[in-house]
């Protein structure tokens, strides 16, 4: 696969390793949360046919978590974001 | 005080060694220091005042040749910078002192072995080593790519000189890598 | 020797005699030849013997799709079995043998199978050695095993090297054929990247086999002339002997080229085979088409062979299969072959048309509606037998019979995708799907466009096609003279009728009867059919008889063929070399060798090395007078432990980590607290997972207020920084903090021992005394004015340090440090004894750090701050992981000091049998220990906090130990930790 870097371009898949569903961004707080939203946000993921926004990590590249918008079925790609603006979009900080 | 240790190149020699493979030149650099600049959250102003007129600050797959420093860019907001060893061996320090708390700064010398390849044509070379399209990407173009499982740093100096940049643990190896790539396109 | 089949023209130098070997006989042929050319030249026809009936067999076409003439290549260890001499480039020396025949080709005893045949039609596997159980694995199995498969390995090990490579295009074309050129000429004239790629050694695909004209000149010098122009474009890299193995995501190609397989030998350095990734823009698939038999009784014997082959073997190749030839044909492509050979003088006996109407051929006996019922000859063709339209028979004599039953776009690639082929109801096949992988269409004969000038037309359209998706605008130009002849075919599969077998796939033997039998048996599905039966399942995958096996199947079920549907077709096109996927990645190659700083002084003192991940660490160095492994390791331990031993540490995980925030980061990545570290301290750090798992742990640094630097295991050195990274960019974006690994940068020796100070002191240029860098002290230092570190931190529970300098600097220090520590004796000690000490200590380490531990079974569940968040705090609170009946790190010893411990041994409590029930778990680390004289181990017990003193079992079945055991307290050396603070 050919993953479009944001910042990079084009890049292979080969020099990425990939975590999983996007969704593992939205890390519960773990002073406020509770055992059962972590249990969630670890375990409870959707396993869809078609569109999937899921994490990749360029480690034989420039070392960003990227978003990647692939469509499980065809492999194609729509979208791809840098993970850091995607988290930060969503009010994640510190 | 105790003597002064002897150092010794990565391939574990005195000085470093210039291998000639038909059209291809291998050329251990041994006399490059080198540290990672990271610009700190929120301190980009200052990082790039810093920088201004003493170290380049290459756009992304980008590196800039200069003097004392030369730097090409590795990661977002983060550069390798180089410098020749015998005037700049404390090229960390240096930096430190220039960029202040507005980087973070880490010595790179001994992490990496380099190692410089020169022919008219690098492509048929290149093709068999790594991913890169060498004969479509602008002189200064810098990346991390996959050399036979190493991760390595590639400059595209200009059309028939390149710098490859490898773990120095992995010297070996990527040298092996080079040689053998270099003498199957013969 | 039979006389020469050669006849007039052709593509071969007949200036120049290549000679080589089939079965120990010599022979001659041109450059320009291919193994079976040459050996039909010779008269040689019969090639190999059948999978399953080991019947005689000669090739049935002129190419890659070749499912019978297939050979062992050349001898010794580069012997390459199933290798098809269609392809195979004849080279000077070149030695082929038969195989699947035992003791000859012409005399093989296994072809008693084909008498046999009722008890190995479809499905025989699964009824005949269904019973009774017990012999399948004694009787039936080895049976099979030694009657199946054709060639033989030489189990030696590949003398050649192969290499792999990436190459960019903006048009990868697949196939040199008349619509490959034009669609390479028309990408390349407007400058695009191109890449042409063809299997073939000669660039020109169909045309070097037909006597078509284009522009009025010969195809084939056509094609040269093409080839050449191609030659001269900057952008075009012409790439023949490349077979385009696979489509895969977003534009990637696979392609191997045989690099060295028509010498001898590959020159020195050569690779014999490169595996190039090619990543395109756009890809045009003119990979021509292959033609398809028709099945009719003893239709597989040598000398039969497709119409369309038997052309190319005369027109390109100047060989006559037979003096006297036949043609069997549904179609107009048949014809062609006729009045090739007739041409050029061969004797053509006559040509059966299954077509009952069309114009006859002039100066040929073509008889129309006509149909051939059997065959004879043992081991090559003597006569067939023909049924007229009238349903008179015949016999006539024939030595070469030409089969067309129409011809198969080559749509393999575009169905790697899974895309399913199309019904083309004009030409009687399947053609591309739509939904082929993106970026890739057809042109030519791949597409159906059977016709040279509809090749040459697509070729350009397809190519104008890309160029536009490219961004490259480009006007079609005018296109040379050439035959566009309509395709003329009747549906004609298999002849009815006959009582003996038809052939439909020579390669694994399968018969129109076994076709029936599945459909009998409700194997009726493409799917089932094919597994049912075999079909297409040969290492040609069925190229010549998928079609054909399913058309029938759809008369029989009374469908349409579309109805029946295709199976499809999965990389690679053709058969790949194990070695040519390997690459250059075998034997010590397999990855890259990361070497320490002291590598070479310990090489030089002979040590024992281990592999650690890519690392080569010093396991422990025998001295001179020891045999064993456990004298060196005590040697070491013992030495340490009364004065001072020196490791190289250089592999554990070093990361950078700075920022303001560098604290609070720790904090969130360590169960533990950092931000509260003193500049100049360090402290063991225990890292978990999000589930509450032990993920690393290790000892981190701080060396400024904002720069802290972290060590990680050995092995997870990579995982960890990922997980920061992760941590960093994803999870908590607005802290500052910045990451990078320095693992390399520095050599770093762990120095322990009671005198690990007194020896440092005569290497480091600052005072440290135990008031000035008492225990965990961490801070830079210089040794001879060189920078570098200092750590005081132990793994051994001795009195210890970790020194790191510049890794140029390595093998110095590590001579230095040995020099020096000659006043004590001291000894360097390899990762063998550092496990001994570790366990003596009761540090956990990889076997403890399974993946599936927290840190309450370490004994660690203190270390876990609930004050803070951090990853893993939340969930290894989970009830299940605080169970006071869980696992517990305990140390284990013989209750016997001679007795002996495995790892991996199960906990029983004494008298308990050894079953699953009774498990109380298992040693982790088992270890001798000089210093208490006896086996000591680690392991996790449950609740095991609450069983120290007791007696239990270590039970290993495996290594058959039975051992009894006291339950002590892990620290076996040192508990109170006095000497580590000395």
């Amino acid at each position: 696969m050919i993953i479009d870097h944001p910042i990079l371009g084009p890049r292979d898949a080969q020099e990425f390793v990939y975590l999983g569903d996007a969704s593992l961004m939205n890390r519960p707080d773990g002073l406020s949360d509770g055992i059962g939203a972590f249990h969630d946000y670890l375990y409870n993921r959707a396993n869809p046919v078609g569109e999937h926004r899921e994490l990749w990590y360029h480690e034989q590249g420039d070392r960003s978590w990227l978003v990647v918008t692939r469509n499980t079925l065809t492999h194609e790609i729509t979208k791809v974001e840098l993970a850091r603006d995607v988290a930060r979009a969503s009010g994640r900080s510190r | 005080m105790a003597d002064r240790l002897n150092a010794l190149t990565s391939l574990g020699h005195s000085d470093p060694v210039t291998r000639e493979i038909g059209p291809y030149r291998i050329v251990e650099r041994f006399d490059i220091a080198l540290a990672s600049i990271a610009c700190r959250r929120g301190r980009d102003k200052d990082f790039s005042k810093a920088a201004k007129g003493m170290v380049p600050l290459p756009d992304p797959a980008g590196s800039t040749q200069g003097a004392p420093y030369s730097s090409f860019w590795v990661a977002p907001d983060m550069w390798f910078v180089e410098a020749p060893f015998a005037t700049n061996e404390d090229i960390a320090e240096e930096l430190k002192r220039l960029f202040g708390d507005s980087a973070s700064v880490t010595e790179q010398t001994d992490g990496w072995a380099r190692f410089d390849l020169f022919a008219p044509d690098l492509a048929p070379l290149l093709e068999r080593l790594c991913n890169v399209d060498f004969p479509h990407v602008e002189d200064g173009f810098a990346s991390r790519t996959l050399v036979e499982h190493i991760g390595c740093y590639l400059i595209r100096r200009r059309q028939g000189e390149v710098t490859l940049y490898g773990p120095r643990s992995s010297a070996k190896s990527l040298l092996h890598a080079i040689e053998t790539a270099a003498a199957s396109v013969l | 020797m039979s006389r020469s089949h050669r006849i007039a023209g052709g593509q071969i130098d007949r200036t120049s005699t290549i000679r080589f070997s089939f079965d120990g006989l010599p022979y001659t042929g041109h450059p320009g030849d291919t193994l079976a050319s040459a050996l039909l030249a010779n008269g040689v026809r019969l090639m190999g013997r059948s999978f399953k009936y080991h019947r005689p067999r000669g090739p049935l076409s002129a190419g890659s799709e070749e499912p019978n003439a297939l050979v062992q290549l050349r001898t010794g260890a580069r012997q390459e079995p199933n290798s098809r001499a269609t392809v195979a480039e004849l080279f000077d020396g070149l030695t082929a043998t038969s195989q699947n025949a035992w003791p000859s080709l012409r005399l093989d005893a296994m072809a008693l199978n084909d008498r046999l045949s009722t008890f190995f039609a479809a499905g025989f596997y699964y009824k005949t050695f269904m019973w009774p159980a017990a012999f399948w694995e004694k009787v039936y199995e080895p049976m099979i095993r030694r009657a199946a498969g054709l060639g033989r390995l030489t189990r030696e090990e590949d003398p050649d090297s192969y290499d792999k490579g990436f190459l960019h295009c903006d048009l990868l074309v697949i196939g040199a054929g008349p619509a490959g050129l034009m669609a390479a000429l028309t990408a390349g004239r407007a400058g695009a990247r191109v890449i042409l790629a063809d299997e073939d050694f000669r660039m020109g695909g169909r045309l070097n086999s037909e006597r078509f004209e284009i522009g009025g000149q010969p195809g084939a010098d056509w094609a040269a002339g093409a080839v050449a122009e191609l030659a001269q474009l900057p952008t075009v890299r012409l790439m023949s002997r490349t077979t385009v193995i696979g489509a895969f995501d977003h534009g990637i190609y696979g392609a191997v080229e045989r690099v060295s397989d028509h010498l001898p030998e590959p020159p020195p350095g050569k690779p014999r085979q490169t595996l190039w990734r090619i990543y395109s823009r756009r890809a045009i698939l003119a990979g021509g088409a292959t033609e398809r038999p028709i099945a009719f009784e003893n239709n597989d014997r040598p000398g039969i062979m497709l119409a369309g082959s038997l052309r190319a073997y005369a027109n390109r190749w100047a060989v006559a299969a037979g003096d006297r030839v036949a043609i069997f044909t549904n179609n107009e492509d048949g014809l062609r072959t006729a009045t090739d050979l007739h041409a050029k003088g061969v004797d053509v006996v006559a040509v059966i048309d299954a077509r009952a109407d069309g114009p006859l051929l002039p100066g040929i006996r073509h008889l129309r509606g006509a149909e051939v019922i059997d065959t004879r000859g043992r081991l090559g063709l003597t006569s067939i037998t023909i049924r007229q339209a009238n349903g008179r028979t015949e016999t006539l004599r024939a030595s070469a019979l030409g089969v067309s039953g129409g011809w198969n776009p080559n749509v393999n690639i575009s169905s790697h995708h899974r895309a399913r082929p199309v019904w083309d109801e004009a030409i009687l096949s399947f053609v591309p799907g739509k939904a082929g992988p993106p970026g890739l269409s057809a042109a030519g004969a791949a597409a159906g466009r059977l016709s040279t000038h509809g090749a040459l037309a697509s070729g350009q359209t397809e190519a104008l096609a890309a160029l536009a998706d490219l961004g490259r605008a480009s006007r079609a130009q005018p296109l040379p003279e050439a035959e566009d002849a309509p395709v003329s075919i009747t549906p004609k599969w298999y002849v009815a009728g006959g009582k003996g077998r038809a052939w439909i796939d020579p390669q694994n033997d399968v018969t129109v009867k076994d076709v029936k039998l599945a459909h009998q048996e409700n194997f009726t599905s493409v799917e089932h059919l094919k597994r049912y039966t075999t079909l297409g399942m040969a290492t040609d995958q069925g190229k010549t008889g998928n079609v054909l096996g399913l058309a029938i199947m759809a008369g029989l079920t009374g469908r349409t063929i579309p109805e029946t549907g295709t199976t499809i077709y999965r990389p690679p096109y053709t058969p790949v070399a194990m070695g040519t996927l390997a690459g250059r990645s075998r034997g010590k190659e397999f990855k890259p060798t990361r070497l320490t700083p002291s590598h070479a002084w310990a090489e030089e003192q002979g040590a024992v090395f281990v592999e650690v991940g890519q690392w080569l660490r010093t396991q422990w160095i025998p001295r001179p007078g020891e045999t064993h492994w456990r004298e060196s390791v005590d040697r070491e331990v013992l030495a340490t432990r009364r004065s001072v031993g020196i490791c190289d540490v250089t592999t554990l995980g070093k990361i950078d980590i700075q920022g303001t925030d560098a604290g609070a980061f720790l904090d969130r990545v360590y169960a533990n607290t950092f931000s509260t570290l003193p500049v100049g301290k360090c402290r063991y750090g225990l890292m978990l997972r999000e589930d509450g798992i032990v993920f690393d742990d290790g000892t981190t640094a701080r060396l400024g207020e904002h720069e802290y630097v972290m060590t990680t295991t050995t092995a997870n050195a990579v995982a960890v920084f990922r997980h920061l990274e992760f941590c960093r960019q994803v999870l908590w974006p607005g802290m500052d903090v910045q990451l990078i690994s320095t693992t390399e940068a520095w050599a770093q020796f762990s120095v322990a021992g009671p005198n690990a100070r007194r020896l440092l002191e005569r290497i480091v240029d600052q005072d440290i005394s135990d008031a000035a860098f008492p225990y965990l002290a961490a801070g830079n230092i210089t040794v001879g004015g060189l920078r570098a570190r200092l750590f005081r931190i132990s793994f051994s529970g001795e009195l210890a340090y970790e020194i790191a300098v510049p890794a140029r600097y390595g093998d110095a220090l590590i001579r230095r440090l040995v020099e020096e520590g000659r006043t004590f004796d001291a000894v360097v000690y390899g990762t063998e004894a550092l496990g001994v000490m570790r366990v003596e200590k009761g540090h956990v380490a990889g076997n403890e750090l399974n993946g599936q531990s927290t840190a309450l079974n370490m004994g660690l569940g203190k270390m876990v701050s609930r004050k803070k968040d951090s990853i893993g705090m939340v969930l290894s609170g989970r009830e299940g992981m605080m169970d006071p009946g869980g696992y517990r790190l305990v140390g284990v010893k013989p209750v016997a000091p001679d007795g002996k411990l495995t790892a991996g041994s199960h906990f029983l409590d004494i008298g308990a049998a050894a079953v699953m029930e009774n498990d109380g778990g298992w040693l982790t680390s088992k270890v001798y220990s000089p210093h208490l004289g006896s086996d000591i181990a680690l392991g996790y017990l449950k609740a095991g906090d609450r069983r120290i003193g007791e007696r239990m079992r270590a039970v290993n079945l495996l290594a058959g130990t039975d051992t009894e055991v006291e339950i002590v307290s892990p620290h076996f050396f040192d508990p109170e930790g006095e000497r580590l603070r000395g």
